[in-house]
């Protein structure tokens, strides 16, 4: 639909952001790539030699990959389930007419915009705390003991705080998404006698679908980079119930200054974040046709 | 709607809402209510809600032990810094693939997506290694680089589906009615496109300013913009309540208040404008 | 002058020839329309005209010299688009000023043009609306006065009236018509709707799958189709198309009638049948009646006053001289 003229400016137009990005993928990548194949170590440095598989070998083999990796399951499939089930009501609550909707929505979106670093802090000194947090006055006032979330249940506690960040962004994704519904689609099946769990059943939830599945395959992308809310608030522990993949990467590389060994695991995350990829970019894909 | 809902449904659901809207804002609120507390208070217990003798010195205090206004400089340099060159390399070519597109543009916006979903720990040790090398660990201009390119894919897409929205055929009056190149981006689609790229600037602003992988790895004391400077309350002798919850305050607030702003084009900008 | 020839032109997307070479000529200060169904190629056509497209092959002539290698803007036509696409952040009155603001045309001038163009469209009290504030017809109207001002040697308007309701169309159509007479500017104009073409057009191009069927004014092309794509296109209610024994009695593969060329009699006839729906619009009535044996429902038009009802057994008859003959590819005999 365009003329010679204007494809040749387009492709001098688009030029810069693809060899940016095509340089932001390859140069890195091809690094640690390589990297992952040597044996290097930065507190001796001049010793890299070339070493195979055996980083592989290593990670694969330490016991820490195995519990980060469940870590990281749990992480993730944690913490989708409490949005995207949460989500769903509070998308199904904000839909209705009452006072006030337009504020209520915005105390709710209020946590996505609240940096890592700072809800995680808030939520383990404020809330977490055994001594003086809101959850221990809580429990003494109903006589209870108070629990000490970080040491006594340190990935269902982060899962906590994850979910309280991500919880906003799929309630409002969800919430457009519903606003979208034909409102004649539920009338007509009012008519045809669908009572109100039915309607949501057999109408809002296939017409939700397509945006659960967008939330959940952005949010795993992001989940699995869960970071500085790990970093913060429990340093991977106690020992490493709360390490995930990319904390342990950080420790390895890092904290131990162990290159090669780093590299390894962050081939093994790209590729298991590769896998999410495929399926999200199928999904983004289609929309580009309609 | 048609039907009228009843009163006592309306009140209802009004209570039901609130409470959960309050519920999960609450976090917040008691963090802003803190800030304001004396230390001895913010630990007291039973927790004081109003009823404490309001005070500003924490700000004060944050600003002169740990000159908090040099991080919240780098936050605002590194966020809209990055976004702005962002938007530089992306407006052209946004612009391109949604007015003139060939038989590859959605492959290459499909490619552009997928850098995106390179983990940023996959290549945490190169990149690590680069900026030791170059001398760009704990610099702004450090960070500026790689929240571009973390971020460029999210601006072209968002551009794009902005852009989408133009229809051609005013391009192509415009053509007809005499316009060049130049006239036709200054006087048509830039008026008609501004929308759409100040939302993205503010989209953007607000996940650079929240970015918390690189700004922790590649910052030191220097550079460090307010991600990396509140994560250093979490060692045992910045245990201040009130003081770790007026530098929250200040570190998040603004974002809030541009998030609000923007929480409509949030969606289309997070969703890759697969859900609007 | 708008003189603008097309010879040889072709259009071909990678593989997919949309338009085969064609040749035609539209002469200075016609009104041109091109007909035919949706796909036909007939607004790749115009595209083509404008420079919107590059031509695949061929060239374009616009007042005797070579256009082809000119860009849209330097053409000097002007383009109505079917979306009207006005530019939604300017009044109507910089929407009108913008061609004249690119050509640099002094300010005083382009008021003067500006207020003769709202005047001849009754736009003067919307000058200083938005588009968005303007209801279709009047959006519409923007869009012509856009192109006026810039007195352009030739009009093209793209289907200017599939976006406006039934009764505002009929109203723009006639408007359009008068600014033909006012102006005396070539016009080309596209369209689906063959009521348009018959109406407003001094000479109508029939397309279809990108090749011209036919040209020829309104009513060469309602007595003469010169095949059955034509004969069945042009004219409403379509002709009715009669192939087997009614056909083979004429020596033809094919035969069609107009249904205002058929009698209709409750005694005798050539052909029997029996009224299905009849439609009663007042001056005419129009019967749909089956069968005959010769297509599923032939369409009958008769006076508004017949009293015919659903279920009567009917006679048919054609006028003879009226009857269109086809052979076996479809032309004319």
């Amino acid at each position: 639909m365009a003329t010679k003229a204007s494809k040749t400016a387009a492709r001098l137009m688009i030029s810069p952001a693809v060899i940016l990005l095509l340089m932001w993928m390859i140069v890195p990548l091809a690094m640690t790539v390589y990297f992952s194949l040597l044996r290097y170590n930065l507190l001796m440095p001049g010793m890299e030699s070339w070493a195979g598989f055996e980083n592989y070998q290593y990670f694969f083999s330490d016991p820490a990959f195995t519990s980060a990796l469940v870590n990281t399951l749990l992480l993730v499939g944690g913490v989708l389930f409490v949005s995207v089930v949460g989500g769903v009501l509070i998308a199904l609550l904000l839909d209705q007419d009452f006072w006030g909707q337009g504020i209520v929505r915005l105390l709710v979106l209020a946590p996505f915009f609240v940096m890592p670093t700072v809800s995680a802090l808030v939520w383990k000194n404020m809330f977490m705390n055994p001594v003086n947090g809101i959850f221990a006055w809580l429990f003494k006032s109903v006589g209870l003991q108070p629990f000490d979330f970080l040491t006594a249940a340190p990935l269902m506690s982060i899962i906590g705080i994850v979910s309280w960040q991500w919880l906003p962004f799929a309630s409002l994704i969800l919430l457009t998404a519903m606003q979208s519904l034909d409102s004649e689609q539920l009338e007509a099946a009012e008519m045809d006698g669908a009572p109100p769990l039915k309607r949501f059943w057999f109408i809002i939830l296939p017409h939700l679908s397509r945006a659960i599945t967008v939330v959940i395959l952005i949010e795993t992308i992001f989940l699995l980079s869960v970071f500085a809310e790990i970093l913060v608030t429990t340093n991977g522990g106690p020992g490493t119930a709360t390490t995930n993949l990319t904390f342990l990467v950080y420790v390895q590389s890092l904290l131990q200054f162990d290159v090669g060994l780093g590299s390894a695991g962050g081939v093994v995350a790209i590729i298991l974040a590769n896998i999410v990829a495929i399926f999200l970019m199928r999904m983004i894909g289609k929309n580009l046709d309609a | 709607m048609a039907r009228a809902i009843t009163p006592r449904r309306k009140a209802i659901t009004t209570v039901i809402a609130w409470t959960i809207g309050l519920l999960i804002f609450f976090p917040i609120f008691w963090t802003v209510l803190t800030s304001f507390k004396t230390e001895a208070e913010a630990v007291a217990t039973p927790p004081r809600f109003l009823m404490f003798d309001w005070t500003l010195e924490n700000y004060a205090t944050v600003q002169e032990r740990s000159n908090y206004f040099r991080h919240f400089w780098n936050s605002v340099v590194i966020s809209l810094g990055s976004t702005v060159i962002g938007l530089i390399i992306a407006i052209p070519a946004a612009w391109a693939m949604a007015f003139v597109p060939g038989k590859r543009t959605k492959d290459v916006l499909m490619w552009m997506l997928s850098t995106k979903m390179l983990p940023p720990v996959g290549v945490l040790v190169p990149l690590y290694l680069l900026f030791r090398d170059t001398g760009l660990l704990d610099t702004r201009t450090g960070l500026v680089i790689v929240l571009t390119l973390i971020n460029l894919p999210i601006i072209i897409w968002m551009l794009y589906t902005y852009f989408r929205e133009i229809p051609g055929e005013i391009l192509e009056a415009a053509r007809m009615d005499g316009a060049t190149l130049r006239s036709e981006i200054l006087y048509v689609l830039t008026p008609m496109a501004v929308p759409g790229i100040a939302s993205t600037l503010l989209l953007n602003v607000i996940l650079a300013w929240n970015e918390a992988f690189w700004t922790l790895n590649l910052t030191a004391a220097n550079a460090a913009p307010l991600t990396a400077f509140i994560a250093s309350y979490s060692s045992p002798e910045g245990l201040f309540y009130a003081k770790l919850s007026a530098a929250s305050t200040m570190a998040i607030a603004p974002i809030l208040i541009l998030g609000w702003f923007s929480q409509k084009q949030l969606v289309r900008g997070l969703t890759f404008g697969a859900v609007k | 002058m708008g003189r603008i020839t097309l010879e040889g032109v072709a259009k071909r997307f990678g593989d997919v020839e949309v338009i085969p070479p064609l040749n035609l000529d539209i002469e200075d200060g016609e009104f041109v329309v091109f007909v035919g169904p949706s796909g036909c190629g007939k607004s790749t056509l115009l595209r083509l005209i404008a420079g919107l497209e590059d031509v695949s092959d061929g060239r374009i002539l616009i007042d005797g010299s070579d256009a082809t290698p000119l860009s849209p803007a330097r053409r000097g036509l002007a383009m109505v688009f079917q979306s009207y696409a006005l530019y939604p952040h300017m009044s109507v009155r910089k929407n009108i000023a913008f061609p004249m603001r690119m050509a640099g045309i002094d300010e005083t001038e382009q008021k003067r043009r500006i207020d003769n163009a709202a005047k001849a469209l009754n736009l003067t009290d919307y000058l200083d609306r938005r588009p968005g504030q303007l209801s279709g017809g009047q959006r519409q109207r923007v869009a012509i006065g856009r192109a006026i001002v810039r007195e352009p040697s030739a009009f093209l308007f793209d289907e200017p009236l599939s976006n406006l309701d039934a009764a505002l169309r009929v109203g723009m159509r006639l408007e359009i018509s008068e600014l033909h007479n006012r102006l005396k500017t070539t016009m080309i104009y596209v369209t689906h709707d063959q009521v348009e073409a018959m109406t407003m057009a001094d000479k109508i191009v029939v397309l279809h799958a990108g090749r011209i069927e036919q040209v020829g004014s309104p009513l060469e092309l309602y007595r003469n189709p010169r095949n059955v794509f034509v004969a069945g296109f042009i004219g409403s209610p379509r002709m009715n198309l009669f192939t087997g024994a009614a056909a083979a009695e004429y020596g033809a593969e094919t035969i069609g009638v107009r249904p205002e060329h058929i009698g209709v009699s409750a005694e005798n006839g050539k052909w029997k049948g029996r009224i299905g729906v009849s439609e009663h619009l007042g001056s005419d009535t129009f019967f749909y009646v089956e069968d005959t044996g010769l297509a599923e429902a032939v369409t009958v038009r008769a006076d508004g006053e017949v009293a015919l009802r659903h279920g009567d057994t009917v006679w048919l008859t054609p006028a003879e001289d009226k009857i269109h003959r086809f052979d076996a590819n479809g032309d004319r005999i």
